[in-house]
């Protein structure tokens, strides 16, 4: 017996939506079997990972906050991809972000005047804007892959983050802990609930949500960043800005990458800590794809993702699963909807050998 | 003539293969006996191509035989091709443009190859006794296409070849280069090598080959022999209604210049390109004018430098002129807006994104004309200009929304020549409007042009088929190592002379009435 | 400067570039033959986990190394089937192999992070190693490096010099006129992906059991990726391979020169230049958009079927 792909001619818009839901089931179906080789009864971690996080308000508000960054993120991932520049850079463009809002904001701590948190989220923006446009300014001026080069970037950006906590931005009164001082009340993004660490980072990743959508399913310069995608040869012959439309779909990047940053640090941290982000810059990565680079399924990904980050700190508490669970879950992911994917295009067949054999020795049998 | 010998050396029966959406082979048959030259005729899509893929065992076939020599057998690949003595030219080479001519010889090969030590005499010594001298150290991407065309030729003899298969061979060749190829191949069949020789060009099969088949839909419409058949009847068994075949259009001589390039010199800087050297050229407004020229002699170049893909420096601007107004330093969607539309010669990947819908593929180039405001699209003004389209220019499709890749090539190309002229340009750059385009299709397009050259623009056709470019323009000039022989008016010229041009042979006077035989 | 520490200097760049040799090695015979493939990093923290706890709980090194170099195929083969086979983008397939590769040595080495392990010992060569400058530099190191100067000689010829090498050229130049020509394309760019995955492992070995035997998360820290920026570094040119491994081999310990000589720099500010070396000389090799057409296998990353 042997399995064949048979090519469908055209594409199927139903694959195109169940490919990422099969690969969550074979993620969680290959989870179990990984349990069950550790020796765990699978259902019990799968309901530690999945359902016990989010049980409670509390866990849902939590859900929230991790989504918060990891929408961000693949939001602006999506616009790049979109134009198949491939920003491997979030993560990086998110501790710049990080980074620069707390140099501000720790020089601040005294203004108790509001305007100065939209100054401190402003230069997060502008400082992740700034980051990938390096990326950019290296592939538009010098041709540089930008693959390598925003991942280069994001190692760059680390030690930097580093270097910073650990020298110019140590709280002198912090013992010597490499962390800065706490953000002063005015510089912290309100929180929208009583109980819970909900703030108001989530009105802006609505807004970046609708914004997103605009620009890629309404808009011209939208339409341009997916044609110099698909065809640059096509974008070239009417005369779309090549340089420009990856510029843009960089800077959008990167702005929403260094927005989810220093959302984390004005937000549920309130300080700059060398763990600003436990990859939610590569996570985002894997969310993009399993969202198709549409913003609407980004969203219901993102939630994804966030609940297993959630999932896997409850994983390590209660069961003492290395967190690692969690971006061994991400890969699975992602490869298993890379895998699904041929079936968009491809349409599986058993078939049994001996029936093609006599086929091609009849005659005129089709 | 072929020895009318006991045992065929080729024999398809019933061979079957279907690809989803189409059955490209519908039960052929067809025999070759040793020392014939056997026609393989159709037009694009008739399965030809297919065909000579299962032939050459790179494609098996669903259902039927294949008999060699007598012999039933299942060609597997083409090593096992080779080893029966089945060579093979491809008409986009099959050659590796980064290794030498050796290399790419010894590929093919295997072990028999030897050491180059011991191989590259060997192909000069082959090369030499077939009149096509190679230098075996050279790399490919250094030849020009007649020359990789014989490097394919010598990767098939260097072997003991029984059967030659030849795809299009001659869509790359100038007329001259042509009659050398016949030359060689009738040499060969002296020799008691079968060819198979696959083209749609009746008058070549007529001068070349003993017997023909002649294939449409997948089906073999008839067995004939081409010296006794006049083109009519073979273009009858080619394509059933030939009347888009033979169709006259009267000739026009416009009005005033419209496109004007003066002293156009582009150094290229890829080395496997073709720079442009002193190219003049004009377009009036309401004619149509054709370059003609082997691929590669300049015409992306020209192409690129006159949609705008390629800019000059605002200095030379006044190289390319719309109207008198300098254009060599615009953009292409600054040029549309100067009255240019383009047809690409790459349907897929350069006119139209092969995986968005056609509704997109409009917006493409049309952007300028009131679709967009505000930056948002206005979808149902671009919906409304898909239906337009395909409704006018009669572009088979189940509807707007259907991804451009999905469309046959006649229609695709129906659809962006429509998407042009419906932007009533005041200049339609084509290059190779009815390529890999079907016969119907092919005259629908052909119309198309004439009807917008009769309402006043200017065309501007680039093609490498000296017969349409003699059907539908009304001057005619040939592109030959990047330089650009002088204009002449279609009905004062002839092939002959143009293929000249394509040669380089400038010299002979354009104006000259030449009573020369059409080929 | 005196003579002793530039003798350090060497030895300890070619300890350096030894790791990013192979993986780099491995990554050139891939794009050769067509296919990009970015999950080096993901391969090559594989190899190093396996490696490490196979050596760890058997006492063998030796069979730390095999498996690392099997755990190294393991991951590529399942991009070969998801890129070569499904037909999936390489740069999504190489991505997802990465966070692939890095989760799951993480999950498997939670348990195993710091724990100590002796290591492959240096094989000083008598008298050859007494020569001054270079004598440490080529024979007094261990025997993984000794392996790798023999990989790169394999490596080179097969490349250069053989009829493998001109079908793996030829499979990554025009996968249609090679199938047309009867060479099997699919099972050539398998083939290369399983090497490309075996010379990862093998380098995550060397990190694990000789560099620093012990087992730390990430512990590659970005060297799959500096060798994919190496192999355009190298042109796809083998010889430029070797120079440019060393090259960053020497940017990596840059710090030892520095505190050598008394500079005081912070220690995450000099951790950076491997990378901004690597911007750099990509930022210089680049430019030239022709030469990289010229020299890039040319259908690097496009998926291929037959057929077609």
């Amino acid at each position: 017996m042997l399995l064949s792909l048979e090519p469908r001619g055209q594409e199927s818009r139903a694959m195109l939506w169940f490919s990422p839901l099969l690969a969550a089931v074979l993620t969680l179906v290959s989870g179990s079997l990984l349990f069950i080789a550790l020796g765990l009864d699978p259902l019990l971690t799968l309901h530690t990972l999945l359902i016990a996080p989010v049980s409670d308000m509390y866990g849902v508000s939590e859900l929230m906050v991790k989504t918060l960054p990891i929408l961000l993120c693949a939001l602006g991932l999506a616009v790049a991809y979109q134009a198949r520049i491939w920003n491997i850079g979030a993560e990086g463009q998110l501790l710049i972000g990080a980074l620069a809002g707390s140099a501000v904001a720790v020089n601040v701590i005294d203004i108790e005047s509001r305007w100065i948190l939209a100054l401190i989220l402003l230069v997060g923006v502008a400082a992740g804007a700034a980051w990938a446009g390096l990326t950019a300014w290296l592939r538009t001026h010098f041709n540089a892959n930008e693959i390598l080069t925003s991942i280069m970037l994001n190692y760059i950006a680390l030690n930097l983050l580093l270097y910073f906590v650990h020298g110019p931005l140590k709280d002198p009164a912090g013992m010597n802990f490499p962390e800065s001082a706490m953000f002063g009340d005015a510089s912290r993004l309100p929180l929208l609930t009583e109980d819970g660490r909900v703030h108001a980072g989530v009105y802006f990743a609505l807004l970046a949500l609708v914004a997103v959508w605009v620009l890629l399913q309404r808009s011209f310069v939208g339409f341009q960043i997916k044609v110099l995608g698909l065809d640059k040869r096509a974008a070239g012959f009417v005369g779309f800005r090549e340089k420009g439309l990856i510029w843009l779909a960089l800077l959008i990047s990167g702005g929403l990458a260094g927005l989810a940053g220093v959302c984390e640090v004005t937000g549920p941290i309130g300080q700059l800590v060398p763990q600003v982000s436990p990859g939610y810059g590569y996570a985002a990565i894997t969310v993009a794809f399993l969202g198709r680079l549409n913003p609407l399924g980004i969203l219901f990904s993102s939630l994804l993702m966030a609940l297993l980050y959630l999932g896997g700190e409850s994983a390590q508490m209660t069961l003492n699963l290395p967190q690692a669970i969690t971006q061994l879950f991400q890969g699975m992911m992602l490869f298993f909807l890379l895998a699904c994917d041929v079936l968009i295009l491809y349409r599986p067949r058993l078939k049994l050998r001996w029936a093609r054999r006599q086929m091609a020795a009849v005659p005129g049998a089709v | 003539m072929p020895q009318s010998m006991n045992q065929a050396r080729l024999q398809l029966r019933h061979i079957t293969k279907r690809y989803p959406g189409c059955l490209a082979n519908d039960a052929i048959d067809l025999s070759i006996q040793p020392g014939e030259i056997h026609a393989l005729l159709g037009e694009n899509g008739a399965g030809k191509s297919t065909l000579m893929k299962i032939i050459y065992g790179v494609v098996q076939p669903d259902a039927g035989q294949i008999i060699w020599q007598g012999q039933p057998l299942n060609m597997r690949n083409p090593a096992q091709a080779r080893e029966l003595g089945i060579g093979m030219v491809f008409q986009h080479f099959s050659l590796f443009e980064t290794l030498s001519v050796a290399q790419n010889i010894a590929l093919a090969m295997g072990a028999a190859a030897g050491t180059p030590k011991q191989l590259e005499p060997k192909i000069r010594e082959v090369s030499q006794r077939y009149g096509m001298a190679l230098e075996p150290q050279r790399l490919v991407h250094s030849l020009s296409i007649g020359e990789r065309q014989k490097v394919e030729i010598i990767r098939c003899l260097m072997q003991e070849i029984r059967l030659l298969i030849l795809d299009e061979p001659t869509s790359v060749l100038t007329p001259q280069e042509a009659e050398d190829l016949f030359v060689t191949l009738r040499r060969l069949a002296d020799e008691g090598c079968s060819i198979l020789f696959i083209s749609h060009k009746l008058g070549e099969v007529r001068a070349l080959c003993h017997s023909a088949t002649v294939l449409r839909g997948g089906k073999v419409s008839g067995h004939c022999k081409p010296a006794e058949c006049s083109d009519l009847q073979l273009a009858r068994l080619m394509v059933g209604d030939a009347e888009g075949l033979v169709a006259q259009y009267p000739k026009a001589s416009g009005t005033a210049s419209f496109l004007q390039v003066d002293k156009l010199s582009w150094h290229n800087p890829d080395p496997f390109g073709c720079s442009l050297t002193d190219v003049q050229l004009e377009v009036r407004s309401g004619e149509i004018v054709g370059v003609a020229g082997v691929a590669g002699n300049g015409q992306d170049e020209l192409l690129a430098l006159l949609s705008g893909e390629q800019t000059l420096s605002r200095s030379d601007a006044q190289r390319i002129r719309f109207a008198n107004q300098a254009v060599a330093h615009l953009r292409p969607d600054a040029r549309r807006r100067q009255g240019l539309a383009f047809v690409p010669a790459e349907r897929l990947g350069h006119g139209a994104v092969p995986e968005m819908s056609l509704t997109d593929n409009a917006l493409l180039t049309a952007f300028q004309q009131g679709l967009v405001s505000k930056g948002l699209i206005q979808r149902s003004k671009v919906q409304a200009l898909a239906e337009t389209i395909i409704q006018r220019f009669a572009v088979k499709t189940p509807n707007a929304h259907t991804a451009a890749r999905s469309l046959s090539g006649g229609n695709l190309q129906k659809f962006i020549l429509g998407r042009e002229i419906l932007q009533s340009p005041r200049l339609l750059v084509a290059a190779h409007p009815t390529w890999g385009v079907d016969v119907g299709a092919a005259a629908a397009i052909h119309r198309a042009l004439i009807a917008l050259r009769d309402a006043g623009a200017a065309i501007l056709v680039i093609s490498e088929d000296l017969d349409e470019l003699f059907q539908i323009s009304d001057r005619v000039a040939a592109l030959s190592s990047g330089r650009l022989s002088a204009l002449a008016p279609t009905a004062q010229t002839s092939q002959v002379q143009v293929g000249g041009w394509m040669a380089g042979q400038f010299d002979a006077s354009p104006s000259q009435p030449d009573a020369a035989p059409q080929i | 400067m005196d003579i002793d520490l530039l003798s350090n200097i060497f030895f300890a760049t070619v300890r350096c570039g030894t790791p990013l040799l192979l993986v780099a090695m491995g990554e050139l015979v891939c794009e050769k033959s067509g296919v990009l493939n970015l999950g080096q990093e993901g391969m090559m923290l594989f190899g190093a986990v396996i490696g490490f706890i196979v050596a760890l709980s058997t006492g063998s090194l030796w069979l730390g190394v095999v498996l690392a170099i099997l755990a190294g195929m393991l991951l590529s083969s399942l991009f070969a089937l998801v890129a070569l086979v499904f037909n999936a983008n390489q740069v999504a397939t190489g991505l997802a192999l990465t966070i692939f590769g890095v989760g799951l040595s993480s999950f498997v080495g939670a348990a195993w992070v710091g724990k100590p392990l002796t290591g492959f010992e240096p094989i000083v060569i008598p008298w050859l190693s007494d020569i001054p400058l270079i004598g440490r530099m080529l024979f007094a190191q261990d025997i993984l490096v000794y392996l790798s100067f023999a990989l790169f000689a394999v490596v080179a010829w097969t490349l250069l010099k053989s009829r493998v090498g001109l079908i793996i050229q030829a499979v990554g130049e025009n996968p249609n006129a090679a199938s047309a020509m009867g060479l099997p394309v699919l099972f050539v760019r398998t083939l290369a992906v399983l090497f490309g995955g075996a010379m990862a492992g093998l380098a995550g070995a060397y990190l694990s059991l000789a560099y620093t035997p012990m087992w730390a998360e990430n512990m590659s820290a970005g060297r799959g990726w500096i060798a994919l920026a190496l192999v355009v570094f190298a042109s796809w040119r083998v010889w430029r391979l070797l120079l440019g491994a060393y090259l960053f081999g020497f940017a990596s310990i840059l710090y030892l020169v520095a505190q050598g000589v008394g500079l005081a720099i912070p220690s995450n500010l000099l951790a950076m230049l491997p990378y901004v070396a690597t911007i750099v000389v990509l930022v210089l090799l680049s430019r030239n958009a022709l030469r990289t057409r010229l020299y890039a296998p040319v259908s690097l990353g496009q998926p291929w079927q037959s057929g077609h």
